[in-house]
């Protein structure tokens, strides 16, 4: 892997030089483990290790559970049932597959406005940016998928509910609806294909984290400075970075040992405060459920689509100058996919020659109301719909996109950034005094 | 700065939930909030309250609504009722099928009506009136909201669904009104207002062997336990589950928590403020 200037693997032993002729293996293994890695990470620098844990989780679990469960309209429900009363330990790998999902995007929110906050999506790792957006998408594919296996009401109406969203494209939308759900509605023939999609996905997300590793060990792990580590020589680039076993595998285990201590706690004594009751009663084509409520980690992106209703000026302008062929339903359909876009294209839209948020004092506020945003989007995705709501919704949406597409691009221009530490090693030794207890040894000892 | 953005965070959720109760109409039912000897994680079923719910299931419930995903032999199990394998035999060859469609396990093909069930059966389903089916019953339904859709309550309270059982089971008022040929009784727990079922329960109807004195309160208690335990079997064994996996994991968190400390301290000191 290039980049950063480091010690490299060498062989000692006979057979480990064998091998190495021949699969050098073990190299790829110690350069990713030991890559020289900014000593400056903070705590919100654990979470890449975090989502790790997760995909392993839900894989793990959801392979056993697929060895008890039956994709049939008629037998899902029991066969779910028959995991939490026949199978041994069968209810604890229902709960933790069923809250690994909601463990794996509280964890891909906190990377993601990690991400956001202290510019790592910033040139040179958009091409990490861009990987580590489409691993969130296809998390959202296959936990909408998954929710749908259990085939209570929540699953049958959420799928109808979502795969209705495709039939408001134009013209093709219902002919690309009936092909998504293998016919005129939900029924077998979509939960058996969302059953072998949901087995499917999570092995491409696999792929998929394999090459943002890569990119992100190619280009190495921004830090909370955004200032580059010293790539002149291995001395230099020494002193501003440590390899990552054993300083960051410990600290992100630790931190795993304590999410995973809540974690068991949730799973343990309050293992469906996150589900929604109406997925405990078996899916009645014929009977609606009151509420129908995405899972919590979809309710940004739902309140956005239901944002822009028949009766909001922009949907009514676009309306009127695409001479109705994007009416209110398709719009909100664009509205949630553009808000995921816009988010793709940040590494574009930030003008701002600084990378961390930590020297961008306009940033900072525009960013807090960000996080703020998206915490209210979840709240008011969460409501029925009154003329309240629809006002709040609309301005957080609002918000979301100026934030992207008017406030980004304006920043870089109008702010002021503070000034910013040459290196990594001046700014840490600022921060840190020096070691106890004998001199200070450099990092590659 | 992330303590600045969760403190805005914080003060924002707190500006909007103020800001919607100006708004917000209850529209939800209120659910009292028994206390049941199960709740939080110290809880345990007690076994003679499910012993009296089984019974009130059998002798009332069971009339109208089936059990189908809980096997019978499943009432002997530690963490549940636990009937002696005995009784729970002679309960499983007592039990009566009312609704022979709804369960073609159950049926003999010799004789084409129900054979006697054994204790590997499940609990018959029963849709002869068109009643739900139990088994889930307790974790299918919400006692509690809110506030403003936050999800406080059900983090401190549970999600209630056995306190809704209780509060439909004591919530009639004993008047009743017939609508398109169907009779409904009112109901202040239920969320229209007005329910098919007809009042279940009366003072007295079953008769408890341990003498326990059978109230609506105390038989709608007992029986809202009972369904607890065929929603969630396992809930014993469960948290006990919870408490090893937290206890090591604390324990194992701060021996990483040690390590880390002592491997760091060669390259960094203390923190200057």
């Amino acid at each position: 892997m290039a980049g950063i200037p480091h010690d490299h693997y060498e062989p000692k032993s006979s057979g480990e030089k064998w091998l190495h002729k021949r699969l050098p293996i073990v190299e790829l293994i110690y350069n990713t483990i030991m890559i020289p890695t900014p000593k400056n990470l903070n705590y919100m620098w654990i979470w890449g290790v975090i989502l790790t844990f997760c995909l392993a989780l839900q894989i793990i679990t959801g392979i056993v559970l697929v060895m008890h469960y039956t994709p049939h309209i008629d037998l899902a429900f029991a066969s779910v049932e028959h995991i939490m009363r026949n199978v041994n330990g069968g209810y604890m790998i229902r709960y933790l597959h069923a809250n690994g999902a909601s463990l794996f995007f509280m964890a891909i929110y906190l990377h993601i406005f990690r991400g956001l906050y202290y510019g790592s999506y910033k040139t040179p790792r958009e091409v990490t940016w861009i990987i580590g957006m489409l691993i969130y998408l296809a998390i959202m594919g296959t936990a909408f998928m998954g929710y749908v296996l259990p085939w209570g009401q929540m699953s049958f109406w959420g799928a109808t509910v979502i795969t209705g969203l495709f039939g408001a494209i134009p013209g093709i939308g219902p002919d690309i609806q009936t092909w998504l759900l293998g016919g005129p509605a939900v029924d077998n023939a979509t939960l058996n294909r969302f059953f072998s999609l949901h087995y499917l996905l999570p092995f491409v997300i696999a792929g998929l984290v394999a090459l943002h590793i890569w990119a992100l060990h190619t280009t190495g792990n921004s830090n909370p400075t955004g200032v580059e580590v010293r790539r002149g020589s291995k001395q230099e680039a020494a002193r501003d970075t440590l390899p990552f076993w054993p300083y960051y595998i410990i600290k992100d285990l630790f931190a795993l040992a304590v999410i995973l201590a809540i974690f068991f706690a949730v799973v343990s004594f309050m293992p469906n405060y996150l589900g929604h009751p109406d997925n405990y009663i078996e899916a009645n084509p014929l009977a609606t459920p009151a509420h129908i409520v995405p899972e919590w980690y979809f309710l940004p992106f739902y309140a956005i689509l239901r944002a822009f209703t028949a009766d909001v000026l922009i949907v009514q302008i676009t309306q009127f100058i695409t001479f109705g062929i994007i009416d209110a339903k398709f719009f909100g359909v664009l509205a949630m996919f553009g808000a995921i876009a816009v988010m793709v294209l940040a590494p574009w839209l930030d003008t701002s020659a600084v990378r961390s948020g930590r020297y961008r004092p306009m940033f900072k506020w525009w960013f807090a109301l960000l996080a703020i945003d998206f915490i209210v989007l979840m709240w008011v995705g969460s409501q029925t719909p009154t003329p309240f709501t629809a006002w709040v919704s609309l301005i957080a949406s609002y918000y979301w996109f100026a934030y992207f597409l008017i406030i980004l691009p304006l920043l870089g221009v109008i702010e002021k950034p503070l000034p910013i530490p040459v290196t990594i090693e001046e700014d840490f030794n600022a921060h840190y005094s020096p070691p106890q207890g004998g001199t200070k040894t450099t990092a590659a000892e | 700065m992330i303590r600045n953005i969760a403190l805005s965070a914080a003060a924002t959720v707190t500006l909007v939930v103020t800001g919607v109760s100006a708004f917000a109409t209850e529209t939800t039912v209120h659910i009292e909030d028994v206390t049941f000897p199960y709740e939080g994680p110290f809880g345990t079923f007690d076994r003679n309250q499910l012993q009296r719910g089984l019974q009130v299931y059998t002798e009332v419930c069971s009339a109208c609504h089936g059990l189908k995903f809980v096997p019978i032999r499943t009432l002997a199990d530690e963490g549940g009722p636990q009937l002696p394998e005995d009784q729970v035999r002679a309960y499983a060859a007592g039990l009566s099928v009312n609704d022979e469609a709804s369960n073609p396990k159950l049926i003999d093909p010799a004789t084409g009506s129900a054979r006697a069930l054994i204790p590997s059966d499940n609990f018959p389903a029963n849709y002869t009136t068109g009643a739900p089916d139990l088994s889930l019953m307790a974790k299918a339904r919400a006692g509690f909201h809110g506030p403003y859709g936050l999800g406080l309550s059900q983090l401190f309270r549970g999600m209630g669904g056995p306190e809704y059982i209780h509060a439909i089971l004591t919530g009639y008022t004993g008047e009743e009104k017939e609508e398109a040929g169907s009779v409904f009784y009112e109901n202040h727990a239920f969320s229209t207002g007005w329910i098919k079922m007809p009042p279940p329960l009366s003072d007295d109807q079953v008769t408890y062997a341990d003498g326990t004195a059978a109230t609506v309160d105390q038989m709608s208690m007992d029986v809202s336990a009972f369904l607890m335990w065929t929603a969630e079997p396992h809930m014993m064994e469960r948290k006990e589950t919870g408490f090893k996996a937290v206890f090591f994991l604390i324990i194992f968190a701060s021996l990483l928590y040690l390590t880390n400390k002592r491997i760091w301290a060669k390259v960094k000191g203390k923190k200057i403020s």
